[in-house]
């Protein structure tokens, strides 16, 4: 192929440039200066290491000092950590210094080997690999080939069904809460019932379902039950009668889990009526039964209904009506 | 048999020969270890970022190793009493009260743990930026596409394997950490609650995960990690390292250093300078104080929660999604959690997987290369990686858009539209921007060449004309300008009347595309300016 490029005359390699010297090389003076900084940086070492091993002793763990830009600092990690830096730094620096003025900087060149391997052993690899495979007779043998990658086939699945009993089957799990109709709201983490005079308007309050008497609450209860209270006034809210007959004198409650990914919907602000999620910042409208108004999140928080009980004290008036928490595949989300 | 006239005469060197002799005479490693001994490396300081890599994650085996002699794998209930007394009496994960020992009662072990994350955060800086390097300078062509598969491996498994580090404390940040992977679990369609279920051993938290993210995080990914490193390392050595164009470096050649005792000082001692760098910090720098976030319960959430750095691009992709979802025949499908955190990262993973390939394929190049380009010198590739940082770096920024809207009083809606629209906008734009820097870049070097380098040196004329005086450049640096593949000179990938149908004119177009170039200084050139002079 001939191209312009082909045509005209190109820049040469020069070639490797001539070895400039380094002071340390021709100037004993300089050497033994390059020497003594290179040992002072081991010596630096040994004392850092001799630091590390007088904090560990001496420095009593529990003293804390203030420092500016670090803040409250525990004196004693301090010290190990600072003592560390220096042993380790200090022979780092030592041995690049030592090898850059010192050790021979003489650039020198290596040829590559090819990779390829020549025509010859290539065909005689081909030949030798068809031979064996010949010699297993698998090519005449079909029964073996078939029944062979039949067992290879599924052998895999054994590993994969000894797995199963990693956990239990989710059946109805994340349908359901704790929550039914008539259980009592329990302030979290007091675990004292609530009424509705406990609650200022423009207060919020977590809470829990009261568990039948001898069941401890699990982390894993918390995750599906807890319930945000948040007082308005009523006329502040703009909701379907429904849904309004679900609160009561101005109190709302909602499934604190985000709809989204789970996230503790902990942030409220009171001027606005708006509750944030810190994860993703999906924010909910309490005012229109958190409507999803911003963010990732794609469905509201549900609503759960509440009224009181002959005490006064704050009970649901039925479980919630749709799953809480993100998003499943068995999710009916037809209605809500 | 040692040779009388050439035996060592010292201590030290008649009990190294003796060693060597051993060896020698069970492994015959004389001549394997004095060929390699000599081995050259050529020096440049981007090629210590790949040691920056390994050296770190040397020392988080070191420190992780140290942590593993504390640190109770249990989500088992305890109530703690030790030095950290305002935590004192609070009933906690076992996980999370022998963290809190490690940080107030070990002595050193706040330090180690620091410098375990801290190293963890280089590592994966190292490995990101180590993959630029490669990326920009074709480091990943053939003979070297097996070493970028295996890269792109070590950054995916350092990713699983830093969250699943800072999620071991169980504290309330990486509590929810864990819960926002377990609701990606969930949002798998058809097997999401089983995935869940089967995951957490059952409800989320669970008594479960964190014994089995244990074992996970110190054996298992640390074992892939060594083997993957080494099989990395000697593909280096065997191929030997690529090198920078310039005088006298040739493909069929290496340049540099020889290993012992240059280049044996300079990485051992760089070792020790990574080393030390990360005590610094670990000494320094709080990070992770998870005594200040309290034990997780997922009924509350600290503000501002923020993964690690290598995770809050997926945490920003996830933040600016918008809220769809398909509810069909009682089934709900989250695009919301899907799209971001799992096609998105999908498709991006596979197109980096498979770039050396596509690229060979563009370029129909099928040579050996040993000589790295100059990222100018390949426009449409550099402008591709830039792009494609462009992507990562605005959605790492929503990740962060808490912080970013309360420390720059921006809202949040302002950030998330921004990022939105930046996502799609910036990146094309960039790719625009850095191919016609590229292209400028390479006009630069042509006017280098032939008119040398800017003096500064003013000097009037007799004619009152002032002129800059322009000193030619040396040899050494002509050739390193102009020593670059000229498109002109390459083959098309394939002859014209086999590049039909639409495959064909998409590789037609792409190829013409990334030959896109100025013309490199000839002497031809030079010759032809000469009178004008």
């Amino acid at each position: 192929m001939s191209s312009y490029i082909d045509k005209v005359e190109r820049f040469q390699d020069p070639g490797l440039p001539e070895h400039v010297h380094r002071n340390a090389d021709h100037d004993p003076k300089a050497e033994k200066r390059a020497e003594q900084q290179v040992a002072t940086l081991f010596i630096l070492s040994a004392l850092g290491t001799v630091g590390t091993i007088a904090s560990y002793i001496w420095v009593h763990p529990q003293v804390y000092i203030y420092l500016p830009i670090l803040g409250s600092t525990n004196v004693q990690q301090l010290c190990i950590g600072l003592g560390l830096t220096v042993a380790t730094l200090t022979i780092g620096l030592g041995a690049i210094q030592w090898a850059k003025k010192l050790m021979p900087d003489v650039e020198q060149v290596q040829e590559r080997h090819e990779f390829r391997s020549s025509d010859k052993e290539r065909a005689a690899l081909v030949k030798t690999t068809q031979e064996h495979v010949e010699e297993t007779g698998i090519a005449r043998r079909p029964l073996i080939k078939r029944t062979l990658g039949l067992a290879l086939g599924v052998v895999g699945l054994s590993p994969l069904v000894l797995l199963r009993d990693l956990g239990p089957m989710p059946g109805k799990y994340f349908d359901t809460t704790s929550w039914s109709s008539g259980t009592r709201l329990m302030l979290d983490p007091a675990n004292t019932p609530i009424r509705p005079e406990d609650l200022e308007v423009g207060a919020v309050a977590q809470v829990l379902p009261e568990l039948p008497a001898g069941q401890e609450r699990t982390l894993e209860n918390i995750g599906k039950d807890a319930v945000l209270l948040i007082r308005l006034r009523p006329e502040d809210f703009n909701l379907d009668a429904e849904r309004l007959s679900w609160t009561y004198q101005g109190i709302i409650a909602f499934s604190k889990i985000c709809t989204h990914m789970g996230c503790a919907v902990a942030l409220y602000e009171q001027q606005t009526h708006h509750l944030l999620c810190p994860c993703h910042q999906s924010t909910f409208d309490v005012t229109r039964a958190a409507k999803v108004i911003f963010g990732p999140a794609a469905r509201p928080l549900p609503q759960l209904a509440i009224t009181v009980d002959a005490n006064g004290y704050l009970i649901a008036k039925q479980p919630f009506t749709v799953p809480i928490g993100p998003s499943f595949w068995e999710r009916n989300s037809t209605n809500g | 048999m040692a040779d009388k006239t050439t035996a060592p005469k010292t201590r030290v060197g008649k009990l190294a020969n003796a060693a060597a002799n051993y060896a020698d005479e069970r492994l015959g490693s004389a001549g394997y270890l004095k060929k390699n001994l000599n081995k050259i490396f050529p020096d440049h300081w981007s090629f210590m970022l790949g040691e920056v890599a390994l050296y770190s994650f040397v020392i988080l085996l070191l420190s992780g190793t140290f942590l593993t002699f504390w640190f109770d794998p249990s989500q088992r209930d305890v109530v703690y009493h030790g030095a950290y007394t305002p935590l004192s009496g609070v009933s906690m994960s076992a996980a999370y009260a022998s963290t809190l020992h490690l940080s107030f009662d070990v002595r050193g072990g706040l330090l180690m743990r620091q410098i375990h994350h801290w190293a963890a955060l280089i590592f994966m800086v190292a490995i990101v930026v180590h993959l630029f390097r490669v990326f920009f300078t074709g480091a990943f062509r053939k003979p070297r596409e097996t070493n970028w598969l295996i890269g792109i491996g070590l950054l995916t498994f350092g990713i699983i394997e830093g969250f699943l580090g800072y999620s071991l404390p169980d504290d309330l940040l990486s509590g929810t950490g864990i819960r926002i992977a377990e609701a990606i679990l969930q949002a798998i369609p058809v097997v999401g609650s089983y995935l869940a279920f089967f995951a957490f051993g059952g409800p989320f938290p669970g008594t479960s995960f964190i014994p089995r993210v244990y074992m996970v995080h110190i054996l298992l990914l640390p074992a892939l990690f060594l083997a993957l490193i080494t099989v990395h390392l000697m593909m280096v050595w065997y191929q030997k390292h690529t090198q920078f164009p310039g005088p006298g470096r040739k493909e069929s050649n290496v340049v540099g250093y020889p290993l012992m005792p240059v280049y044996m000082a300079k990485a051992g001692g760089f070792f020790f300078v990574v080393f030390g760098v990360t005590a610094f910090l670990g000494a320094v720098a709080s990070i992770n104080p998870i005594w200040l976030y309290g034990p997780y319960t997922p009924g509350q959430i600290s503000a501002g929660s923020q993964p690690d750095w290598y995770m809050g691009w997926l945490d920003g992709l996830v933040r600016m999604a918008p809220p769809l979802e398909t509810h069909w025949l009682g089934h709900t499908i989250s695009w919301n959690i899907l799209l971001p955190s799992l096609v998105l990262p999908g498709i991006i993973f596979v197109g980096m997987t498979f770039y050396p390939f596509i690229e060979a394929w563009i370029t129909g190049d099928r040579r050996e290369h040993h000589l790295l380009d100059r990222p100018r010198n390949v426009p449409n590739r550099t402008a591709l990686g830039a792009m494609s940082i462009a992507f990562m770096v605005i959605a790492l920024a929503n990740g962060g858009n808490d912080i970013i809207a309360t420390h720059f009083h921006l809202t949040i809606n302002g950030i998330m539209w921004f990022t939105r629209i930046g996502l799609f906008t910036v990146p094309p734009i960039v790719f625009i921007i850095t191919k016609r820097i590229c292209l400028s870049l390479q006009r630069a070097d042509r006017d280098l060449v032939l008119h040398g380098r800017e003096t500064g040196r003013l000097v009037m004329m007799p004619s009152g004309e002032m002129i800059e005086v322009h000193e030619p450049i040396s040899d050494a640096k002509k050739w390193t300008l102009t020593q670059h593949q000229q498109p002109d000179a390459l083959p098309a990938p394939l002859p014209e009347e086999e590049l039909v149908g639409w495959k064909g004119k998409l590789r037609k177009r792409l190829n013409e595309a990334h030959n896109v170039q100025v013309p490199a200084a000839t002497v031809t050139d030079l010759k032809e300016l000469g009178d004008h002079h």
